[in-house]
């Protein structure tokens, strides 16, 4: 699975994108959040704040119970502020 | 319809002209553009660095269009948004529309704005005398967007 990220995100992470292997125990994107955060602080701190966490995959934005397989491209992202 | 996300500056002058050319049915042009201010709250903002999703931004700036164009009779519009370093006074994104008739033009433009603020991915980094910070989405933006929904 390949995994972007974006913004304060990807500052809080340190990187902008990483493939990794869908744990079976991650079944939706808030399984995919739950693995993560066992990687390290820095994902703790990137994924604390749920009102400030936008996620897309596939680029299509979709909800935190959105299920997930491991041929799926996800992104993490805050609130957008283009324009 | 003409979307485009690039890191070059854009000129509308150009831009009306190309969807206007040899065309006499559009009454009505409406032209929206974003420029990047020098101040945010009390601190001077010395630059703004635009981030972006490549692919998606494109995909996400089409379907707005596409709904707008479902919702109003327009004869055309162009969508360009910028990204990477930009300075105060510079433009950062663009909206034009055409329709027959003003009312259309100006209500697509003002909710091709609206649907881009809150529902494009792009993100604003501001380097001010403050120190650098991502730029908070806004609750009236997000409620401006809202008023829109069918």
């Amino acid at each position: 699975m390949e995994i972007f990220y974006f913004a304060r995100i990807r500052e809080n992470i340190g990187q902008s994108s990483e493939t990794i292997s869908l744990p079976e125990k991650a079944k939706d994107v808030n399984g995919l959040i739950e693995h993560l955060c066992d990687q390290g602080e820095n994902y703790q701190i990137a994924f604390e704040n749920d009102a400030a966490l936008r996620v897309a995959v596939n680029q299509t934005y979709v909800n935190f119970d959105h299920p997930l397989q491991d041929s799926d491209e996800v992104a993490f992202f805050p609130p957008m502020t283009g324009g | 319809m003409k979307i485009l996300v690039q890191d070059q500056d854009f000129d509308i002058a150009t831009e009306i002209k190309e969807l206007s050319r040899e065309r006499t049915d559009i009454g009505a042009i409406v032209t929206f553009t974003g420029l990047v201010r020098d101040f945010h709250g009390e601190n001077k903002v010395n630059q703004m660095t635009l981030e972006h999703f490549p692919g998606m931004a494109e995909k996400q700036l089409a379907t707005i269009c596409e709904e707008a164009f479902e919702r109003w009779p327009l004869q055309g519009a162009t969508v360009i948004h910028r990204y990477g370093p930009l300075a105060p006074g510079d433009q950062i994104v663009l909206v034009i529309t055409l329709s027959a008739h003003r009312g259309a033009a100006f209500e697509a433009a003002e909710f091709i704005m609206d649907w881009l603020k809150t529902d494009a991915p792009f993100w604003k980094k501001e380097q001010t005398n403050g120190g650098d910070h991502w730029v908070d989405s806004k609750v009236s933006d997000e409620e401006k967007c809202k008023k829109w929904q069918k």
